[in-house]
């Protein structure tokens, strides 16, 4: 195409959309499967048995908490240690400025907090959120996302997507509907 | 064991009302994805609001006014108008601190430890669990703070530097109570919140009013399901649970620290973290299940909220009451048994001194009431079951009594004795607190979805896939 037209909406993909978590298992194993790589699954309820099968299953979440752990562990005692010994040594009957046992309990506080807060941070900024436009929304009855429905999207931008092939290949699992859905 | 796999007898008809569900079941039959969704989604969006609900809202709010006239007087005066008075230096509020903090840990048990233990049973009530811990937890906050006489000043607390060049006495247990709660309530509120995200995704798309739309689509942060999105999700929360998990149980233990660590007889015990761990989720429980009663009735949830709930609640106090009162023993026979002229003092003052009404109502409401829980009938009426746990509810409160009170009263040198009464305005402020928790816990249930809406889907056999592909 010579002149497109950069004010028109490009495609995001071919999206289906399916009853039941059985259905959209089956399609989404078979897509990755069959090459795809920029697909997404979109269900109203965490669905272990589709992120083994898509291959999503393998998260840096608990990396990410892991080194929030080790941060508010190290922070927690070394505030402690530092402000009971160098800022402000106070001396209580000659008991030894660095009395760790006493430092153990504000330790553990931090680590739990810090791994917390990892956890919830870390998973948020690794899922992208908080973002308030996708493409996604563009479905037709996609509200129902978050109710009863199961889609599964297929991005244009996959090097394998097809219109035409892409489009017989999600209707085979026999969805409701197959949509094309624009940018 | 994953009873929620099968407690669906075939072919019930949909139409199920409370009095149809099976005594084992956690979800009446005929529900759907759909239905379930509606079902909770619409107390929040569609349902009128209940006369009872603003009545309810009333009075707690008439309360909350109350406790803000009673800080208002405190800031103006002084701690001075409180009971509290050398040798009973740490009355209502210390006791009201304790109190709210223990109620708030079944919150966390129920949504944490349950879920690290696979009981699914906990799906139905841990939504409005977390929110009661969160409430609790904020009103238990406000007494240390209001009692530290300078409450503007509260921030003192935390290190942080500053230009008098002080920094806090990390060796003391108050400042690792000041840890233990900030960290306790930062924690439960990122874990009730990170569990509400889906749900807020389900009001945002189901909202008819433009307002609504709004502010459940920015606080759902643009949720759409995704299962990449759903799998980094699960990995989160369940690592919550597992941090939430032993940060419960530290806190009460710190909390039982700022007695035990001082060299009073009553406070110096040895036993004080774990009878106070298993007190908090005594209480908890108590709690939890005078607010599922009533709501569960109001809002018609016997198909999620079931007898088997109730059932279940009701054997953790049974379990955690004996715990409690194996705690009260021992405090007993140590007393006796360390041959500490002062521990013996004090244990037979608390029975027979001054206050020995309140020990024994202290006894009555949290041990020998608590016993007709193992009759399978009690269980199983809800009018009964409600009258108890209002009974534990009291009868915890009592406990925090006889502690603070009965081990500081009577000092060392009977010249020192003294008798603390509270006043006027420490009742205002307690019932005050009743109120603001009541309070806040109206607008959650009005605003909010009660029950996880996302969870009670996957309780559902449909949500199970049947994989075919692994074999």
């Amino acid at each position: 195409m010579a002149h497109e037209d950069p004010h028109a909406p490009r495609l995001y993909g071919l999206v289906a959309e399916f009853d039941s978590p059985d259905a959209l298992v089956a399609a989404g194993r078979r897509a990755v499967q069959e090459g795809y790589r920029d697909l997404d699954a979109y269900t109203p309820f965490p669905i272990e048995a589709l992120h083994e099968a898509m291959g999503f299953d393998r998260t840096r979440v608990p990396l990410v908490v892991l080194i929030g752990a080790i941060t508010g562990a190290v922070a927690g005692y070394g505030l402690q240690y530092w402000a009971s010994t160098i800022a402000y040594p106070l001396n209580v009957g000659g008991r030894p400025l660095h009395s760790w046992p006493a430092f153990i309990v504000p330790t553990f506080e931090t680590t739990v907090l810090f791994a917390a807060l990892a956890a919830v941070f870390g998973m948020l900024a690794l899922n992208r959120l908080p973002q308030p436009y996708h493409p996604i929304f563009n479905t037709p009855r996609f509200a129902l996302a978050s109710r009863d429905r199961f889609f599964l999207a297929i991005e244009a931008r996959d090097p394998k997507f097809d219109l035409v092939a892409t489009r017989r290949f999600l209707e085979s699992f026999t969805p409701r509907e197959v949509t094309e859905v624009e940018e | 064991m994953a009873p929620a796999s099968h407690p669906h007898p075939p072919a019930e008809p949909p139409a199920s009302k409370g009095a149809a569900t099976p005594e084992s079941a956690f979800i009446a039959p005929g529900h759907t994805f759909g239905s379930i969704t509606d079902k909770i989604s619409a107390i929040v969006l569609t349902r009128r609001t209940p006369v009872g609900w603003l009545l309810g809202f009333a009075i707690a709010f008439g309360l909350v006014m109350l406790f803000l006239m009673a800080v208002t007087w405190l800031l103006l005066k002084g701690t001075g108008i409180w009971g509290v008075n050398i040798p009973v230096g740490w009355g209502f509020a210390i006791i009201n601190f304790v109190w709210w903090i223990g109620i708030g840990h079944a919150g966390t048990l129920i949504s944490a430890i349950l879920l690290l233990l696979h009981q699914h049973w906990r799906t139905s009530i841990n939504r409005f669990a977390e929110a009661m811990t969160l409430f609790a937890v904020a009103c238990a906050g406000l007494f240390p703070i209001l009692h530290t006489g300078r409450p503007w000043l509260a921030y003192w607390l935390l290190p942080y530097p500053n230009s008098m060049g002080l920094w806090p006495q990390f060796r003391s247990p108050l400042i690792w109570d000041v840890f233990a709660v900030t960290t306790y309530a930062t924690v439960s509120a990122l874990f009730w919140f990170v569990g509400l995200v889906p749900d807020l995704a389900t009001l945002r798309d189901r909202a008819r009013s433009r307002v609504g739309r709004t502010i459940y689509g920015v606080l759902a942060l643009g949720w759409r399901g995704s299962a990449r999105h759903w799998a980094r999700y699960e990995s989160a929360y369940l690592l919550l649970a597992g941090l939430a998990t032993p940060l419960v149980l530290s806190v009460h233990t710190v909390v039982s620290f700022d007695f035990a660590i001082s060299v009073l007889p009553g406070w110096h015990t040895t036993i004080f973290p774990p009878y106070f761990v298993a007190g908090a989720i005594y209480s908890g429980f108590a709690m939890v299940l005078t607010l599922a009663i009533p709501i569960r009735a109001a809002y018609g949830l016997q198909d999620f909220i079931t007898q088997r709930h109730l059932d279940n609640m009701a054997k953790v106090m049974l379990a955690t009451g004996l715990i409690v009162a194996y705690g009260y023993a021992m405090e007993a026979f140590i007393a006796w048994y360390s041959g500490s002229f002062y521990e013996r003092f004090m244990y037979w003052n608390r029975v027979t001194g001054p206050y020995w009404p309140v020990f024994w109502a202290l006894i009555a409401t949290n041990i020998v009431i608590p016993q007709l829980l193992w009759l399978k009938k009690v269980r199983l009426n809800v009018p009964v079951l409600f009258g108890i746990a209002l009974v534990i509810n009291t009868g915890m409160w009592l406990e925090r009594f006889v502690i603070v009170v009965t081990s500081l009263h009577r000092d060392f040198l009977p010249s020192s004795w003294g008798m603390y009464y509270p006043t006027m305005w420490d009742w205002f402020t307690y019932v005050g607190t009743i109120g603001l928790f009541v309070a806040m816990l109206f607008l959650f249930i009005r605003f909010l979805p009660m029950i996880s809406i996302f969870e009670m889907r996957t309780l559902l056999p449909e949500s199970k896939v049947k994989d075919s592909a692994h074999a």
